[in-house]
């Protein structure tokens, strides 16, 4: 395995240094699930799935290291046989994700403010960068402020800063006691709720709000997720029935998302109800607002902007890119990072942000 | 003298007391609190609010003078050691708390804003900021940022990346910046995470937003005392393997436990080898489960006596021996230097069973300190600075343990920072491409190199030097050990 697993490497190297020689550009592609994701897709696919395999497990580390192409079902089977997740939650986009794409997406689930973001698990990657060199950032330890943290700067880069064909990961237990609530709670009173309880300590990790109905996960020790659930009320939903709604919203399969457009809003967790025409779902709490098919002419950026946050055309014709705009100090930093890690831009030119 | 051009065009906007020029008004910020890397700044500017640091940053940047940012002064690897010719910008006076969100559960501070008072401005809403550093009482939390500080509850709580929510500064060419924010995840690289813990070599940090998370009810401390040091690693492991994790998990051995009991009077087993501190918080039902899952597990792995606190005034007398471990090494010893390696939890035992042997090589103590469950080591050294031979005696065996961890898939700092300190150990641990795509990093924040030169960045040159004089005073150290 392991002697296969070099001998792909130093074949993706051979392909990377040729395509740096000729300014080629290369679209990097672990298993092609996010293919909808990011600006535009273009250049010479560079399939990385091949490149797969766990390279190092050890429970009582909380640590994971497995190679780009290794598929995320694998890693969420061998942390599951110990009793172990990712706590971010990755989405899974209709077919089984690469880890290497989970990580240059950067995406999280549910659990994202309560848990943390899938950035926040990094705590190492190995960079194959134009020249050919293979670089090694961070570590398999918890702690490590030895130089930058380009290890989270790769985490949703989208590949444009290099390939990552290594990744180190921490795990957590899984909770212990876990119960699903639903209320019936306007979407401002679900807001308002989600940040009471969390201000109350109550050991929430999913606050979701869909059609009128609140929808709470409590995770971890059984006394606390008992004494949450006695505080909170609402209709207790069985584990089964739970794990279904949360994976749904985890890998956006609700009806929701079948619409023709749909925008995601990332705003101050506690921020008012937007004046947003259209069919609304909130996740993370309140931190996360999915519209679908909002209103002719609606400036969705204008709202989320006005709210403190940011909006991303999920689907649908994105006006003016994809992602909210940059500021225009930020692009340059962007082009600047761009520029020293991938001099002739051969990685996913114009992934991330147009002309970059 | 007359004044140089720098403290003349800075002078033309800032107020007199803004500007230290006197060579005894300097001579206070020479260094930080690794105190055996000494530098007269320059200049020492203090500006009071945010306009004036973006104005001087705009006049240094003009006049090509490097500028070197100071939170508090606490850091522990020479970080914000001054530039000679250069400006030491202070942020001490930049220390109001511009806004805490109970609903929420967000503060916003300026960068001077010492660690510990934030936790106590939001403890009237029953919140508190996590990280918690052992200088919190003293270090600011821009400092903070600047080093991605951690403290003794990170295990569960993490570090400063995992608690700030956004920063507002400027780059040295004095352009605002504004990264992160209240809504999570925004657009783009993730450049929050990259200029936390990059030392001030980025960016200067005017403002920082936190997160706030609610006050545990209730907490309860687990002590346990064992035979070995090697049964003491296992234990850590094991409970972290049986899906426990504790609100901290600390290990002292036994030089550690002895330095400490005379003064803090922490009740210490003193006959142990090694003592695991070992805390769990949460409501009273759940810190009783966990507190009883712990002892089962710590037994199990041949602890040979178990405590639980039994009040809160016991809780904090077994923590204060820990958090006075530094100031114990200083009453042992005239000075006393701290390593802050990482390793992979598993290989503790081997790594104490290894300093044990340097200590005879170096014919120096060690004292070892350790956030057991993040596996982040912190042996004292005890030297004397006063005597050369002994001061880089201790040099070469701080080096030699942080190349111990690096060789065990470690780091050579956890918490800590490289600033000057650990330069060296830079070029063992990275290669010179990796060395290079940070300084890439830097050049594309600072193209002109002001902003805190010199630190964390050994240049090739250094490298190469450090490569000789290895190579001359020896073989490689840990020839049996595997190199990978």
């Amino acid at each position: 395995m392991a002697a296969t697993a070099d001998a792909h490497l130093a074949e993706l190297r051979e392909r990377v240094s040729a395509a740096h020689r000729t300014h080629q550009a290369l679209r990097l592609k672990g298993s092609g699930t996010k293919d909808f994701y990011g600006e535009s897709l273009a250049g010479e696919v560079l399939e990385l799935r091949a490149h797969q395999g766990i390279v190092d497990y050890e429970p009582s580390e909380l640590v994971i290291t497995a190679r780009c192409g290794t598929p995320l079902s694998q890693i969420e089977a061998a942390l599951a046989a110990h009793g172990q997740f990712l706590a971010f939650e990755p989405p899974a986009f209709g077919a089984d994700p690469s880890i290497g794409g989970v990580i240059a997406a950067g995406l999280s689930g549910p659990r994202r403010v309560y848990a943390g973001a899938a950035r926040d698990f990094v705590l190492g990657t190995r960079l194959l960068t134009g020249d050919g060199e293979l670089l090694r950032f961070g570590g398999q330890v918890m702690k490590n402020v030895a130089g930058f943290d380009v290890s989270r700067l790769l985490c949703g880069s989208l590949g444009i800063l290099g390939v990552i064909t290594e990744i180190s990961l921490k795990v957590l237990p899984r909770p212990r006691a876990e119960q699903t609530l639903r209320l019936e709670l306007p979407a401002a009173a679900a807001v308002e709720s989600f940040n009471r309880w969390s201000a109350l300590g109550l050991p929430i990790s999913g606050g979701a709000w869909w059609q009128g109905s609140a929808w709470v996960r409590l995770s971890g020790a059984a006394p606390a997720v008992r004494s949450a659930r006695e505080r909170i009320g609402g209709e207790a939903i069985d584990a089964a029935s739970a794990q279904a709604r949360w994976d749904a919203l985890r890998h956006c399969q609700l009806p929701l998302f079948d619409r023709r457009v749909i925008w995601r809003l990332s705003v101050p967790g506690a921020a008012a109800p937007l004046s947003l025409p259209g069919e609304l779902l909130i996740d993370w709490g309140g931190a996360l607002r999915w519209y679908a098919d909002p209103a002719e002419g609606a400036d969705v950026r204008a709202v989320a902007s006005a709210a403190g946050g940011t909006a991303l055309c999920w689907r649908g014709a994105a006006p003016a890119g994809r992602f909210h705009p940059l500021p225009p100090v930020l692009a340059r930093l962007h082009r600047r990072l761009k520029e020293r890690f991938d001099p002739h831009g051969i990685f996913n030119p114009g992934r991330l942000l147009a002309g970059l | 003298m007359a004044e140089s051009d720098i403290a003349v065009a800075l002078r033309r906007f800032l107020p007199e007391d803004c500007v230290l020029s006197r060579e005894e008004e300097r001579r206070p910020y020479e260094c930080d609190a690794l105190t055996v890397f000494r530098q007269l700044p320059g200049l020492v500017v203090l500006p009071r609010t945010e306009s004036q640091l973006q104005q001087v940053l705009l006049t240094c940047s003009r006049l090509k003078v490097p500028v070197v940012a100071r939170g508090a002064g606490t850091g522990l690897s020479g970080g914000s050691t001054p530039h000679a010719q250069g400006v030491l910008l202070s942020c001490a006076r930049l220390n109001r708390i511009l806004e805490i969100d109970p609903h929420e559960r967000i503060a916003r501070l300026e960068p001077g804003v010492p660690n510990l008072r934030v936790s106590e401005a939001a403890l009237a809403h029953g919140l508190y900021y996590a990280p918690d550093p052992s200088s919190q009482v003293a270090c600011s939390i821009g400092g903070n940022v600047a080093e991605n500080s951690g403290g003794v509850h990170c295990l569960k709580y993490g570090l400063t990346v995992h608690n700030v929510l956004g920063v507002r500064g400027y780059t040295m060419e004095g352009e605002p910046l504004e990264l992160g924010g209240r809504a999570p995840d925004g657009p783009g690289l993730d450049l929050l995470a990259l200029t936390i813990g990059s030392e001030g070599l980025l960016m200067i940090v005017t403002e920082v937003t936190v997160k706030l998370i609610p006050r545990p009810p209730c907490a309860q401390l687990v002590m346990a005392s064992f035979a070995d040091v090697h049964s003491a690693g296992s234990a850590v492991a094991a409970v972290i393997a049986g899906g426990i994790i504790p609100a901290a998990l600390e290990m002292m051995d036994r030089k550690a436990t002895a330095a400490v009991e005379p003064f803090a009077h922490a009740g210490y087993d003193l006959t142990a080898a090694a003592i695991l501190l070992v805390e769990s918080d949460g409501t009273p039902e759940e810190v009783a489960d966990q507190v009883r899952e712990i002892e089962q597990v710590l037994c199990s792995a041949g602890a040979s006596t178990l405590r639980v606190s039994g009040s809160e005034a016991e809780r904090l007398r077994w923590w204060s021996g820990r958090k006075n471990a530094f100031p114990a090494a200083g009453r042992l010893s005239p000075d006393y230097y701290c390593m802050d390696g990482t390793i992979p939890r598993r290989h503790v035992g081997e790594v104490l069973q290894a300093i044990e042997r340097m200590e005879a090589r170096y014919a120096l103590h060690c004292m070892n300190v350790f956030h057991a469950g993040d596996g982040n080591l912190h042996p004292v050294i005890l030297f004397d600075a006063n005597d050369h031979d002994s001061w880089e005696r201790a040099e070469r065996f701080g080096a030699e343990i942080l190349e111990l961890c690096v060789q065990l898939g470690g780091t050579i700092t956890g918490e800590h920072g490289v600033g000057v300190e650990k330069l060296n150990s830079m070029c063992v641990q990275f290669s010179p491409a990796e060395r290079a795509a940070f300084a890439a990093v830097k050049e594309a924040f600072d193209p002109a190199g002001l902003l805190n030169p010199g630190k964390v960045i050994p240049t090739l040159a250094r490298c190469a030097e450090y490569g000789r004089m290895r190579v001359h005073h020896g073989a490689l150290p840990h020839a049996d050990l595997p190199r990978f």
